[in-house]
């Protein structure tokens, strides 16, 4: 028996599949794009499974379209993390639209959690619109804000004021390493208050595609003072924990 | 559509284009929510009648009492006390103010941050949309929080027949003085405007009538115990919200009626949806009508909705009237002593609101409870963070939700509702 696990986001999809052993066998990624369900279709025509669990903001348009069960993105990645890590006890997950702060209870089932609302403040695609106004490709962007000596205050968390709050910084003359360390912090800031309305204590493990960014994983450690683990592939946690949860359906 | 309605419509002033296409949004809306619901009770057709014909019939109904010599009165509020406005040989209508309606015009007089309510409120009158409030004599305001007391101000330019009560903010022996005083005013403006006098019989028979009505909503709430639940929390908050509207003896009676199916179901141990679904109860603020929003959400996302701690639930309707008093003045006080227990949110400290939560939650073995705020209404969100706090150290769950009525928010509600109901699985 082969168990996938999809996770139809804003901005990508990630399949995973898992074998019998609950060892994985296949991921694979691609664009969100205009047609989510094509570009998923694409992605399952390449695998092979028994059965399949959907998540992400895509999870209703799949399960229409493929007659499969869904799990939302909150217990999908608590589920993932936990297998990833057994001792997690809070889970920061920042993905391209929205960030999550998850806290566990000891058997691994969600305890509480924090979800953005309505907008897009602090999220992945914020940085995407930050790091294109400071002419950084999204890879670069953590490292050259690391480069940095000191932060910059950033105030606004809304994307198109920040955006012309970060015109008038160049305009100042500041450097754009600094500009970039300072929307850094103002995404951290935002992710520990989300963390602290659901845990108090313990560690973090860091999900979606926001953790492969080195700077912010740097400072939500420095600025949270607690332990911060950030899985090999963090954005293949939600598909994993789907896959695990579908490998779990009886 | 019945012609007669269109005609009646026109004379009361409605912009019939924008009124076409509110109830066109409603009735698709009411098919989509409501009469895709699965296993509904058969005595639900009451209500979906009622729904069906909203605007229609019942205003029908109130146009005739007013050819007859009766007053309508419109309220915003569960403090303004049906008993003294029947007495007075009135209705007593609820308004609409649970949808977005010409919020363009609406923005010109309010501020952008104002509640959906009151923004609501606002909307129905500037689009001209509500046959309710058209064809009150009197429209009843009432200052409870601060929101709506300023707002009443710019309402009264443009009703020219709004009244308003005030409310005390303390549960104090003082307070508890303004209220009586405030009904005795209420009272004299009542008589004023209908010319008939309350008297000791007209108020006795109106309270009996005030208390069947809502001994007939606890006993649909108590039916809803039950596991399974034999009636949706969507049916159930439709019948709640229909209270404000329809005929106080005919709606008893149609409730009566389907708590009577609803223990039949219970005996044979059938419900809407399977035993051992997840049970939530909703606390927060009033869901007027057509809001469905919250509820809609949770019982698509596989939990039932089993008690509705609100002004359109049991907040509103919780305590009857002791109806032992033999003089107006007794029974003022009975009327008093009744409306002083309800525990809105804009009275400090309100202790009591906490502890009605938590008893409803174990009465009605709720596994978990929803916290429905709307953005800005600061007596109500203020509260959610004690409350939040006090639940989970009992370890019940608790999900706190800040939304209005557009549809924006949709996709995240969603997903947060349905991550509450599977931390509830």
């Amino acid at each position: 028996m082969r168990f996938a696990g999809i996770d139809i986001g804003s901005r990508t999809i990630e399949l995973v599949v898992v074998d019998k052993n609950l060892q994985v066998v296949d991921t694979l990624q691609a664009d969100t794009g205009f047609d989510p369900i094509a570009e998923a279709r694409k992605l399952i025509s390449e695998v092979r499974y028994d059965r399949i669990m959907a998540t992400g903001y895509g999870r209703n348009l799949f399960e229409i379209s493929f007659d499969a069960p869904t799990v939302t993105e909150i217990k999908a990645h608590a589920r993932g993390a936990r297998a990833m890590f057994p001792d997690a006890q809070t889970i920061l997950d920042i993905g391209g639209q929205d960030s999550k702060a998850i806290a566990l209870f000891e058997n691994g089932k969600v305890k509480k959690f924090e979800m953005n609302d309505r907008c897009a403040a602090g999220t992945g695609k914020f940085l995407e619109i930050m790091a294109r106004t400071l002419g950084y490709a999204i890879e670069d962007f953590g490292c050259g804000a690391l480069m940095a000596e000191q932060d910059l205050n950033i105030s606004s968390m809304c994307t198109v004021f920040a955006e012309s709050e970060v015109t008038s910084l160049i305009a100042k003359g500041k450097s754009r390493e600094e500009i970039a360390r300072g929307l850094h912090s103002s995404v951290i800031r935002r992710a520990i208050g989300m963390i602290n309305r659901v845990s108090s204590s313990g560690n973090i493990v860091f999900t979606g595609g926001v953790a492969k960014n080195p700077c912010l994983r740097q400072l939500l450690a420095e600025k949270l003072g607690r332990d911060v683990q950030v899985p090999d592939d963090p954005q293949m946690v939600g598909a994993f924990g789907a896959a695990l949860l579908a490998a779990e359906i009886i | 559509m019945n012609a007669d309605y269109r005609s009646m419509w026109t004379d009361l002033g409605l912009d019939l284009e924008a009124h076409d296409a509110l109830l066109s949004v409603l009735g698709k809306a009411y098919q989509d929510i409501y009469l895709s619901q699965k296993e509904r009770p058969q005595g639900m057709g009451y209500f979906d009648s009622v729904m069906s014909d909203i605007h229609g019939l019942r205003i029908k109904e109130l146009m005739d009492e007013k050819a007859s010599g009766r007053k309508i009165i419109g309220s915003y509020c569960v403090f303004v006390p049906e008993e003294l406005v029947l007495a007075a040989n009135a209705t007593l209508v609820g308004l609409c103010s649970g949808a977005d309606f010409a919020m363009e015009e609406v923005e010109r007089l309010l501020p952008r941050n104002t509640c959906a309510l009151i923004k609501s409120l606002f909307g129905f009158k500037l689009g001209k949309v509500c046959p309710y409030l058209e064809c009150a004599d009197m429209v009843v305001g009432e200052n409870t929080c601060d929101g709506k007391k300023k707002a009443y101000e710019s309402l009264s330019d443009l009703l020219g027949n709004l009244y308003v009560m005030d409310l005390p903010q303390v549960k104090s022996t003082n307070g508890k003085a303004m209220l009586l005083d405030e009904y005795k005013r209420f009272k004299t403006a009542l008589e004023k405007l209908t010319g008939a006098t309350i008297t000791a019989e007209s108020l006795k028979e109106s309270i009996r009538t005030v208390n069947a009505k809502r001994a007939a909503i606890h006993r649909l709430s108590t039916l809803r115990k039950a596991d399974p639940a034999p009636i949706s929390g969507l049916d159930a908050l439709l019948a709640n919200q229909i209270l404000f509207f329809d005929n106080p003896v005919r709606f008893t009676e149609s409730v009566n009626k389907l708590c009577d199916e609803l223990e039949q179901r219970i005996e044979a141990k059938t419900g809407v949806f399977p035993k051992k679904t997840p049970r939530v109860l909703i606390s927060g603020c009033p869901q007027a009508m057509p809001n469905w929003k919250l509820h809609m959400l949770v019982e698509s996302a596989g939990a039932v909705i089993v008690g509705e701690e609100s002004c359109v639930g049991e907040r509103g309707t919780r305590n009857l009237i002791d109806e032992s008093g033999e003089t107006v003045e007794e029974m003022l006080e009975a009327i008093t002593n009744r409306y002083f227990q309800v525990d809105c949110a804009i009275f400090t400290p309100n202790a009591e609101r906490l502890e009605h939560i938590q008893q409803m939650v174990a009465e009605y073995k709720a596994d978990g409870v929803i916290h429905y705020g709307l953005l800005f209404c600061q007596p109500y969100l203020i509260e959610a963070i004690p409350v939040e706090k006090a639940l989970e150290e009992e370890q019940i769950p608790c999900l706190r939700i800040e939304t209005d009525y557009s549809m924006e928010d949709l996709g995240q509600l969603k997903t947060r509702v349905e991550a509450f109901v599977e931390q509830l699985g």
